[in-house]
């Protein structure tokens, strides 16, 4: 269970983030990689608590799953891996370690609200 | 009226981690000193095969261990005997090591006068495999007790390591331990992934596992000064 210390790196980035743009951060995309080696459901349960009473309270984690693809050293091309229990091209069945996508952990974007400026 | 709108900030959130790592890679890479780290689960033998080597590689190279834990000492301890030196990092409740603890317990120590330096991680098939922890080479030990499936039930630390070590195999016969069902289920997760079987306890295998290391230290050697 190390979901909860990587939900608070995710508060501190996006925290970091949105002070320095001078916004409220009203929600966090996240794209996780099926290779990340964090589990979705407990990382969004850690998220609750790790904003805390942190300026990012209230925010939500939208998560975009990231498949792995790999690119097939037969096909020449880029293919998404149907299952982590067999790194082996879906369409030639070629196995291969040539891995493009699937490791991310990664803050791509913010949903911010621009903090209201007092008269 | 506050407008909710979408800003793109691409931040890698193990940044931090891997800036760390990264930087202990160059460093391990500019002393000459090959950097083995272990990952399992609780009680797959990581201590007792790292006792075993750590004795069997001193008449002739310079060794030293660093040993993660939840709480105890008590791996550090039995490494101890192997008359390396030894550092324990107590990690409390954290289930994994992360490269600036690895950073900090190496204060101190003059890494140019190690040939080897083991990292062992805390017992966990899961979350060791996000934290690269600036290694030249990652282990992942299973040891014949807990059957032939632990690959396909934890890929992504399978597919996070470079080689497998398959423990206790005194025991092979005893749990009918199925080899070739485990080595099929390792390629299928890591196609290509090199594979050990050994005793540490009887010592079989223990000398082409010594071999290979001694392989990887000139390689990593050359490398850096060709």
């Amino acid at each position: 269970m190390h979901e909860l210390a990587i939900a608070m790196g995710i508060v501190e980035a996006a925290t970091e983030e949105g002070q320095r743009r001078g916004v409220r951060v009203s929600a966090v995309h996240l794209r996780l990689g099926a290779l990340s080696g964090v589990v979705k459901d407990a990382l969004v349960s850690a998220y609750q608590v790790a904003c805390g009473d942190s300026p990012l309270a209230g925010s939500r984690l939208i998560v975009e799953d990231v498949p792995v693809v790999i690119l097939c050293p037969k096909c020449k091309d880029d293919k998404t891996l149907i299952s982590l229990q067999s790194f082996t091209c879906p369409d030639c069945g070629t196995p291969t370690m040539n891995i493009v996508r699937g490791k991310e952990l990664e803050v791509f974007a913010l949903e911010v609200e621009d903090e209201e400026v007092p008269r | 009226m506050r407008e909710p709108r979408l800003v793109e900030v691409r931040r890698n959130v193990l940044k931090q981690n891997d800036v760390i790592a990264r930087a202990l890679r160059e460093q391990f890479q500019a002393a000459g000193v090959f950097v083995v780290s272990l990952v399992s689960s609780p009680g797959s033998g990581k201590t007792a095969l790292l006792e075993k080597i750590l004795t069997q590689l001193q008449p002739q190279y310079r060794v030293a261990a660093l040993v993660g834990d939840l709480a105890t000492e008590n791996d550090a301890i039995r490494l101890a005997r192997s008359k390396a030196p030894v550092r324990q990092i107590t990690t409390g409740t954290l289930c994994h090591l992360e490269a600036a603890m690895v950073q900090r317990a190496l204060q101190g120590w003059e890494l140019n006068q190690l040939d080897y330096l083991f990292i062992e991680n805390v017992g966990n098939l899961v979350c060791p495999s996000s934290y690269d922890l600036g290694e030249g080479l990652r282990l992942v030990l299973m040891s014949v007790t807990e059957g032939e499936d632990k690959p396909l039930k934890y890929p992504t630390i399978f597919n996070s390591s470079d080689v497998a070590v398959i423990t206790k195999n005194e025991l092979a016969a005893a749990v009918e331990f199925d080899w070739e069902a485990a080595r099929q289920r390792i390629e299928s997760v890591r196609p290509g992934m090199q594979i050990f079987r050994l005793s540490a306890k009887t010592g079989e295998g223990m000398q082409g596992f010594q071999d290979f290391l001694a392989q990887r230290l000139a390689e990593h050697r050359a490398l850096a000064h060709p």
